[in-house]
């Protein structure tokens, strides 16, 4: 065995095999469900208190519209609205007076209440008096089957997005759903080359600090260490990208079953290949189907293939400046003034992309899906939107070959800092390390 | 033949030479001192054997013929800046070190039990490094270093930071290493030490080598003329005005006198003797050599010396 590979089975064993990896690679979908979920659950969650509404109805027309529901009982009201007033009634939530009709007067209705009246309530009390008054204003025109002549004149325009393919085929596409898509991906390979970048360095940094370097390097070549350790550390965050899509997998199953009724979206989609004029999903399957159908049109596989490339010349060039980094300084308060410029540059490309969502094809979605430092992210966004081969071709070429020329940089300036100890280096003491023998 | 040499090595930092044409040639078999002040360039020729930096011109030679990268397998090397993994098991990080050394895993597994045996530390096998104490750390790294059974050891600066024990048990492992016929070279600035163990020294001051050769041939190089001579105690030292030595300094003893007697250059021993004897009755007489401090500090003047 070979000491590049003795490095590597070492750094990727030790991370793999750590509690902390196992159970944050398996909790982490669940998690960030869960922040979504929870919320959203929690505001759904209705007090148990049930809230009496008074109602002064000066007409007597409109009291008997509203029913109770589950928090609101609404009562009619026995005193007037300065008895009310002056003397409060603990147990009324609130007093809706209504003084006038309102077809003539639209505005003589107020709701009183010692609280801030909830949405709910004003949303109850807005609904069911418009509900109301709409049938009144229209019964008032005195023209024969009104209402079914309105329901029938109700149109609901559903627009498909159809995308020509170079043979003639037609696929339905949703903009959304490739927003969706690129978002997820271009945040993935953001957090993955910043999360397992900043473990190089601190990586480099143990060894440093732990003064085991040069005990190291007296077996192993700097430029081997350096990448096993690097490689290593891309063999974690793949490992953890295959098992967190072999956990999506199965839960895109599960939904299938549970929203589509056992509906396969894939042989649905070589239904339509079949019959190239069938654009619409066939009306029987319901509306989570058709999404989950939307889904499947994105080509996955390619996405993935390319995310997968990406990732790799991505994380190579981050993880090449950020083992430089770690070599360099000599205490981890000291990688701050160096960290700076690339973090600033990982930003400034996830802000890219997501710009870039508005305009796939536009100049900034262009240029920065070519210039390697930006495109690993950028491009991410694109992907599912169709990028010209010939420029997901130039930018991956564009990628390595910085990679390659930052790696080997990095392995200069590895090699003279993990020996440097004692005051932190200027970057112009960094750049003569370079021209060491 | 010599095991390993250096010849007109050459290393320059930013602005600063570190090493000015050093050759020196360490015979098979022997223990090798390197000597100097702290920023001598001790270190950095230490790394050029090791090949872990390159020299700017000048070549390090191996049985006689240019070292090569696979030869670093023939090396054990214990640098001055030690540490392990922190995190890590000891078992398990000495087998890691031992692999990239280029043992097999049950080669590298078989040699570390026994070594753990002969140090009574087998109990230390599953624990993290952090867990033991410093001095415990220390046999972890010194097992480290000859787990390959090289034929070359260095160890740089290797009784600073070892406590005593540790210090003396390491003293003795060299001493084994060379009766098993290893070459040693070890950096230090214990001149004890030096003159207890080392058979040649080289040392070096502002980057060249200033003193070479073997330690008994230094000493002796060194020398000043002076004597040590027992007289019995009842004998006042009494000297005729035309003796060949001077009497530097009288002390007396419990039941002698001693003297510390120096002689002009021109004059040998027996002659001196003679001179003595026709004085004093002489009980014993012992020429007295420099200790290796006394040539350390007077090779290095007019430099702050450890």
């Amino acid at each position: 065995m070979n000491k590049l590979s003795i490095v590597i089975k070492r750094e990727y064993l030790r991370r793999v095999s750590k509690k902390s990896f196992i159970i944050l690679t398996i909790l982490m979908p669940f998690l960030m469900v869960g922040m979504v979920a929870l919320p959203l659950w929690m505001s759904r969650i209705k007090s148990s208190e049930v809230r009496t509404v008074a109602i002064i109805d000066a007409t007597d027309k409109y009291e008997s519209l509203f029913k109770d529901t589950e928090t609101y009982r609404f009562i009619s009201s026995v005193k007037s609205l300065d008895e009310y007033r002056n003397s409060r009634d603990k147990s009324l939530f609130a007093i809706l007076s209504i003084s006038g009709d309102l077809l003539q007067n639209p505005r003589a209705v107020s709701i009183y209440s010692e609280k801030q009246i909830p949405q709910e309530l004003s949303g109850i009390v807005d609904r069911t008096l418009t509900r109301f008054l709409e049938d009144e204003k229209l019964a008032s025109f005195n023209i024969p089957n009104i209402k079914e002549i309105i329901a029938e004149s109700k149109v609901n325009v559903q627009l498909q997005t159809i995308k020509w393919e170079e043979d003639g085929r037609e696929t339905e596409s949703s903009t959304g759903i490739a927003m969706g898509v690129g978002f997820v991906f271009t945040m993935l390979i953001y957090m993955f080359i910043l999360i397992y970048g900043a473990m190089v360095m601190t990586g480099v940094q143990e060894e440093k600090t732990n003064r085991i370097v040069e005990l190291m390097i007296s077996s192993v070549r700097p430029f081997d260490l350096m990448m096993g350790k690097i490689v290593g550390i891309a063999l974690v965050g793949l490992t953890q990208l295959v098992l967190w899509a072999m956990m999506l997998i199965g839960l895109f199953i599960g939904m299938q079953v549970f929203l589509g009724g056992g509906i396969d979206p894939s042989a649905l989609q070589q239904a339509q290949m079949m019959n190239p004029g069938m654009t619409v999903a066939p009306p029987e399957i319901g509306e989570g189907a058709k999404i989950m159908n939307l889904i499947s049109t994105i080509n996955y596989s390619e996405i993935a293939i390319y995310f997968i490339l990406y990732f790799i010349g991505g994380y190579l060039l981050f993880a090449a400046l950020f083992a430089a980094i770690g070599s360099a300084v000599n205490q981890a308060e000291d990688t701050q003034q160096f960290m700076m410029p690339i973090t600033l540059l990982l930003v400034f490309a996830l802000y890219a992309g997501i710009y870039s969502m508005d305009n796939p094809d536009g100049p900034l979605a262009f240029w920065c899906s070519l210039i390697p430092i930006t495109s690993p992210i950028v491009m991410m966004m694109r992907l599912p939107f169709e990028v010209p081969l010939w420029e997901k071709l130039l930018s991956l070429v564009l990628l390595y070959v910085t990679s390659t020329g930052i790696v080997w940089l990095s392995g200069k300036i590895y090699r003279v800092g993990i020996l440097m100890y004692g005051k932190k280096p200027s970057f112009k003491e960094i750049a003569k390390w370079v021209r060491y023998k | 033949m010599y095991f390993i040499e250096t010849r007109e090595v050459v290393k320059q930092f930013s602005g600063h030479l570190a090493l000015n044409r050093v050759s020196i040639s360490v015979p098979r078999g022997r223990i090798f001192g390197l000597l100097g002040p702290n920023g001598a360039g001790k270190t950095t020729l230490i790394r050029i054997i090791n090949r872990i930096t390159a020299p700017d011109s000048g070549t390090v030679l191996i049985e006689g013929r240019e070292i090569r990268q696979s030869d670093v397998f023939r090396i054990g090397y214990m640098p001055e800046e030690r540490g392990l993994y922190r995190k890590m098991k000891v078992g398990e990080q000495a087998i890691y070190l031992a692999q990239l050394k280029g043992l097999s895993y049950a080669e590298a597994r078989n040699r570390l039990k026994s070594w753990f045996h002969k140090f009574e530390i087998e109990s230390w096998w599953n624990r993290k490094l952090e867990e033991l104490s410093k001095g415990m750390q220390q046999k972890v790294q010194f097992i480290i270093t000859v787990i390959h059974d090289p034929e070359l050891l260095i160890f740089d600066e290797p009784f600073s930071g070892f406590d005593p024990i540790n210090a003396d048990l390491l003293k003795q492992e060299i001493i084994e290493l060379k009766n098993a016929g290893k070459t040693i070279i070890f950096s230090t600035h214990n001149m004890a030490s030096v003159e207890e163990i080392c058979d040649e020294i080289a040392l070096i001051d502002q980057s060249q080598v200033v003193l070479s050769g073997q330690v008994r041939e230094i000493r002796r190089r060194y020398k000043t003329n002076t004597f040590t001579v027992q007289i019995p105690l009842d004998e006042k030292p009494f000297v005729a005005p035309n003796v060949p030595f001077e009497i530097i300094e009288q002390r007396n003893l419990q039941d002698t006198t001693e003297l510390r007697i120096r002689k002009p250059q021109a004059y040998s021993n027996a002659e001196l003797l003679a001179a003595i004897a026709r004085e004093f009755e002489i009980l014993s007489f012992t020429e007295e050599f420099p200790s290796m401090n006394e040539v350390f500090i007077n090779t290095v003047s007019g430099k702050n010396s450890q």
